[in-house]
């Protein structure tokens, strides 16, 4: 359809506001590299699900002894049973302290890193938008003689009162840990921002025209709210939701170091990172690789983030035209 | 202007309030109780079970718990769960200690991002722009202890610099310039890691701010009029840009205790982030629970301060 020679300011051509953004979007070189990134993290993601746990050709909980700490791109020694040689013949990553391929774990902890960053941003963002939503829309109603606004716009002043990384420690060292527990805590503690998000958006857009018009349609508030109103306020949530998913994963690597992070025998970068730690002389590839794979993909989130922001904003967008 | 004060600092106590009641319940309903931190050991029974929940008075209601934490709290008197010290002298001996790299961060991060920030601003698209772009969000997606280690490996084979604690032990009986040179010395690398997230978030919002405020009419008025480059950046663009900056003063403070829990880790600083940790781990609710609610204190006193201020800055906004 696009062929490049398109004017897209040509009189005439029909743009959703997705096309508008996504033609600002895709001439950020960087953003462009990240959103790549990312697919291919996707795939990565899906593929170890796949191929580790579905239809086990990898197996990241392959014990070889023998075999340890090997660098990456050595072949596994004589002693090695058929069944148990690595996925290529050799080890990409190398090997960690019980022998296990350490292309295998990082396989397998794609899935789960990236799981516990989209659910957990997936719990703030709902609560976010509830919570936001009913203080935007019904906040002149009252609740015990104080109005519905002030309850929750207090509730959040109180929840942001909270150190958030230490809350989490508190509440990660308490509870028994699971990746669950993981992905509710830090969703359960960062919602606080798209909430003030959606209720400023909401103050604003209830006295737009539109919205006026629609109300006066005779339209029920449900519909108002989620076919008007949402996809409204929206935008400014899903570029923060973007980087807050980059913050998870980082979340999630800090709370593996001080080592209240996912236990084993699950694999996460987090933890892969968190352990190779104790092997930074001796078998650096154990602590780099997944290192460096943390650093890119959520310096990809990051890119994507600020792309989507720079071609979401308005302001921005004129400057540059 | 009072009466603001005023009522501005009786919500702020009814807020506090209700945060420790908010988080003495989290702590408190959480499972995991501090009469069993030792539970693999075969010497405890289950009386000494009891007899710990009896004097910790683990075994009352909740709000009973409450009322004995806030009075010993107040009263001075309050003791940790691990070893039975005073908690808050304790408390004040780790600010003292986290004050110093608190201090040398937020120091590096002001001082280094405005000038980054602004000049990427005024070059808005060069080369140096898009470096410094793409550095400040490297710098934001590794994860601190990362780079952290890597630092640390090159830092003290070249360098030679001190990686662990505040100072030398054994350095008391020196002169009183070694010892701060110690200090200062030991300083170093703790600081400069845990200003790099810093340095990358602030400079990309300074740049931002510059970005929107140098696109106003009134830049172009002062342009227009003739005024030299540095004057219309600095004396107009600049001045304008930095009004949510002091908002963002006031939320600093609260960074002593949460934001350094990691950086104090590794560097084996002993200051309240470690505390906290460390209580965390003992299941020590007394200081967990006091740390809290000081971190609470400090984030209300610093919203506090970046309304004042902000009044204070831009003569358009007042407070009623």
């Amino acid at each position: 359809m696009n062929d490049g020679s398109s004017d897209p300011e040509q009189l005439g051509e029909r743009r959703t506001p997705f096309g508008e953004v996504w033609q600002v979007f895709r001439r950020d070189r960087l953003a462009m590299t990240g959103l790549v990134a990312l697919a291919v993290l996707v795939v990565c993601a899906l593929l170890g699900k796949l191929l580790t746990e579905w239809w086990v050709v990898i197996d990241p909980a392959t014990v070889r002894l023998p075999d340890k700490l090997r660098p990456p791109l050595s072949g596994p020694s004589e002693v090695i049973g058929a069944e148990r040689l690595p996925e290529f013949g050799f080890y990409l990553f190398g090997t960690d302290d019980l022998g296990r391929s350490v292309f295998a774990r990082m396989l397998q902890g794609s899935f789960v890193s990236l799981t516990i960053g989209l659910v957990s941003v997936g719990i703030s963002v709902g609560i976010g938008v509830l919570l936001g939503g009913i203080a935007g829309y019904y906040g002149e109603r009252k609740f015990l003689f104080v109005r519905i606004d002030a309850w929750i716009m207090r509730f959040t002043d109180v929840a942001l009162c909270f150190p958030t990384f230490f809350l989490i420690l508190t509440v990660v060292a308490l509870l028994p840990p699971s990746i669950f527990n993981i992905m509710i805590v830090i969703g359960v503690t960062s919602w606080m921002g798209t909430a003030r998000f959606i209720r400023a958006e909401f103050l604003s857009l209830r006295e737009r025209d539109f919205v006026l018009a629609a109300r006066a349609l005779g339209l029920p508030s449900w519909r108002l709210i989620f076919r008007h109103m949402v996809p409204n306020a929206l935008s400014p949530v899903f570029v923060s939701a973007t980087i807050d998913v980059a913050r998870a994963v980082l979340t999630e690597s800090a709370l593996s170091f001080l080592g209240f992070g996912v236990q084993p025998p699950y694999a996460t970068w987090g933890n892969i990172l968190a352990d190779g730690r104790a092997f930074l002389f001796d078998a650096p590839w154990l602590f780099l690789i997944p290192g460096s794979a943390i650093l890119l993909i959520v310096l990809a989130f990051n890119l994507v983030g600020e792309g989507l922001r720079e071609a979401m904003n308005p302001k921005l967008r004129r400057a540059r035209a | 202007m009072w009466r603001y004060l005023g009522r501005t600092i009786v919500e702020r106590l009814l807020l506090l309030v209700l945060i420790s009641i908010v988080s003495h319940a989290v702590v408190h309903l959480a499972p995991g109780s501090p009469a069993e931190v030792d539970s693999l050991n075969p010497m405890m029974k289950a009386e000494d079970v009891l007899k710990i929940r009896k004097s910790f008075h683990l075994d009352e209601p909740l709000h009973v718990q409450y009322w004995y934490w806030l009075s010993d709290l107040f009263s001075g008197e309050l003791r940790s769960f691990r070893d039975n010290q005073p908690v808050l002298p304790r408390i004040w001996d780790r600010f003292l200690n986290s004050l110093p790299l608190f201090a040398a961060t937020t120091l590096i991060v002001w001082g280094l991002s405005f000038p980054l920030g602004i000049a990427a601003a005024i070059r808005r698209g060069s080369r140096f722009d898009r470096a410094t772009t793409f550095l400040a969000y490297t710098l934001i997606s590794v994860p601190g202890f990362f780079l952290s280690y890597v630092v640390i490996l090159g830092m003290s084979r070249t360098f030679d610099l001190p990686i662990l604690g505040n100072r030398t032990i054994g350095v008391e009986g020196a002169s009183a310039f070694v010892q701060v040179m110690d200090r200062l010395w030991h300083l170093v690398t703790p600081a400069l890691m845990s200003a790099m997230t810093g340095i990358a978030i602030l400079s990309r919002y300074v740049r931002t701010q510059m970005l929107e405020v140098i696109g106003e009419d009134y830049v172009r008025t002062a342009r227009a009029k003739g005024l030299p480059e540095d004057e219309v950046v600095y004396g107009h663009a600049l001045r304008n840009a930095l009004l949510p900056f002091v908002t963002m003063f006031g939320f600093l403070l609260p960074g002593m205790i949460g934001g350094s829990v990691i950086f104090e880790q590794i560097f084996a600083w002993p200051g309240l982030g470690r505390l906290g940790y460390e209580a965390v781990l003992g299941r020590d609710f007394p200081t967990i629970l006091t740390l809290n609610f000081f971190a609470a204190v400090l984030t209300l006193v610093g919203v506090l301060i970046s309304d004042l201020l902000y009044a204070l800055v831009d003569p358009r906004i007042r407070l009623s």
